[in-house]
């Protein structure tokens, strides 16, 4: 028989009342290591949801999943530090310097002195953030601020890393940049799941799902889903699913 | 078609950073004129200028004649600006982020009341009069900011990326709006990180670091693109790209979702090509010449202007 499959992100029927209103509804996922995994939808589709919910920040009303191998109902605070989470408008404190940012977001992920020490060099210089390193955040362009935010979630190695809106406003040739990036960590075995409004991106991913009212409506390789709705990109498979 | 807005050699610095360099533009009345590139290229200094909130330094702007030094009350009557973060109250509802709006900029309440069933129709957003501003979502938020910015019934609307975060349905509802605003003659000055919208304005200005790199309708933009250029479709773009980029004649080589756009500096021989796709160490499914998109164009303008 052939080995289990690791799945690093697992749901089963996962679902997340408030009120009476149903966010999420019966969420299936089954996500590999080094996978990237692009999770579309419309604003207000419930993707923000399921992502607190699989961060271990919102408890589940009801269905199963396991993300890193730690139950979702019982074990939400082991999930917390073997994942990495960055949105953009939100991970970064804008009036510290960069390396401030670093040795705080270290702190918060109990990195031993020296390993901090070493990482905060090492980021400043790969981020080439060495000359800016006295500066506010807040005065930075926004592409370094957004590597900066990727760096600071990493800090701890995490297995998963969950980035939400990650690129919005940002240009293309540091889209491109930072999905180079992501490639790199999908390279070195890390799970990806990333959510975006930009199609082209979407096509990067290995697999994507699109969230409609708080379901998951498709999922598949974009080259599947391609073929399957018969259209020439993801920006028109998802105007087709979603503009019912 | 007569010249709306005009810049002439518009510089602007903050400190000892030039954000804007002898800019000079003109935008026609009824355009709908699209201005991209990367963070920091001035496309917001430009436009905070020539809605009378910057003060402008070095060069000329004018508005329907009006000098935006000179005539700032004059021209704050005639321009609808919708910034970044547009300042809507989250705790006030639709209906009255509307009324304040429209309190804001004068508007008699008989007019008013004529205007708003007008913004409403087009905006969807009748059924949410009285849903709070900070409860709706992304895409209806930026609905209710233009439709904020429109209650003067401003000759000239100048947009500041507003579908940034806005998912791909809501953004296309978005420009059928801007559109129909158009055909009503309103002139739009818009910018906008996402290359499918570009497509869809009369003109796009491209640029980089405080200058204009090109100009022109979109269609057409493609002209500015110096090298022959590629697609090659793989089941892996990505383990490809240090492939292109050891060959010497090779300018550069981008990831477009499933495939690479790879150029050249001059047209491949058939006989080249095939070698190519033959030594490749990963299988090459197809490699074709294609013509240059916008984001194709752009980019190799933003290379060569670093460079």
């Amino acid at each position: 028989m052939p080995p289990e499959p690791a799945y690093t992100v697992e749901t089963h029927a996962l679902t997340k009342h408030f009120g009476k209103f149903v966010a999420v509804k019966n969420l299936d996922l089954q996500v590999r290591a080094g996978e990237i995994f692009g999770f579309l939808g419309a604003n207000g589709a419930g993707k923000t949801t399921a992502i607190r919910m699989l961060c271990g920040l919102l408890l589940p009303t009801s269905g199963s999943g396991r993300v890193a191998g730690f139950d979702l109902f019982k074990e939400n605070e082991k999930i917390k530090q073997r994942i990495g989470y960055m949105s953009q408008r939100f991970s970064l404190y804008e009036d510290l310097t960069p390396a401030e940012n670093i040795e705080f977001f270290g702190g918060i992920y109990g990195l031993p002195r020296t390993t901090l020490r070493q990482q905060r060099a090492r980021l400043l210089r790969e981020l080439e953030l060495e000359r800016q390193a006295g500066m506010l955040t807040r005065a930075l362009p926004l592409g370094f601020k957004q590597r900066l935010a990727l760096s600071c979630a990493l800090l701890h190695d995490p297995p998963i890393v969950f980035l939400d809106e990650p690129t919005g406003g940002v240009d293309p040739e540091a889209r491109r940049n930072f999905w180079d990036l992501i490639s790199h960590m999908a390279q070195q075995g890390k799970t990806i799941f990333v959510t975006t409004h930009y199609m082209d991106e979407a096509e990067y991913c290995n697999r994507v799902s699109i969230m409609y009212q708080g379901e998951i409506i498709a999922l598949g390789s974009p080259q599947a889903l391609k073929q399957h709705h018969q259209k020439a990109s993801m920006q028109e498979v998802f105007i087709h699913l979603v503009d019912k | 078609m007569p010249e709306l807005i005009s810049i002439s050699n518009f510089s602007k610095h903050y400190g000892t950073i030039r954000a804007v360099d002898n800019l000079s533009l003109a935008i026609n009345a009824g355009e709908l004129f699209g201005l991209i590139g990367p963070d920091g290229a001035g496309k917001t200094t430009c436009m905070r200028t020539l809605c009378t909130l910057l003060t402008l330094e070095a060069g000329e702007m004018r508005l329907a004649g009006y000098d935006v030094c000179r005539d700032v009350r004059q021209i704050r009557s005639i321009l609808g600006y919708m910034p970044q973060r547009f300042s809507l109250y989250p705790d006030l509802s639709v209906a009255e982020n509307l009324r304040f709006f429209a309190d804001l900029f004068g508007v008699p309440a008989a007019e008013r009341e004529q205007r708003l069933p007008q913004l409403y129709h087009f905006s969807k957003l009748a059924p949410f009069k009285h849903r709070l501003a900070r409860q709706l979502s992304g895409g209806m938020k930026q609905k209710l900011a233009l439709s904020c910015t429109l209650i003067h019934r401003p000759q000239i609307l100048v947009l500041d990326e507003p579908t940034t975060g806005v998912d791909p349905v809501s953004r296309r509802e978005f420009w059928e709006i801007l559109q129909q605003l158009r055909e009503q003659g309103v002139t739009i000055l818009v910018s906008t990180p996402y290359m499918d919208e570009a497509l869809l304005c009369d003109r796009v200005a491209f640029m980089h670091r405080g200058r204009l790199l090109a100009l022109d309708e979109p269609a057409r933009i493609n002209r500015h693109f110096p090298d022959a250029l590629y697609e090659v479709v793989t089941a892996a773009p990505h383990l490809l790209v240090p492939y292109f980029k050891a060959a010497p004649d090779c300018r550069s080589v981008q990831i477009f979702g499933d495939r690479l756009h790879v150029s050249f500096a001059a047209p491949l021989a058939a006989g080249r090509m095939a070698e190519i796709i033959a030594a490749a160490p990963h299988p090459i499914t197809h490699m074709l010449p294609i013509a240059p998109g916008m984001e194709d164009t752009f980019m190799i303008l933003m290379k060569n202007d670093a460079s």
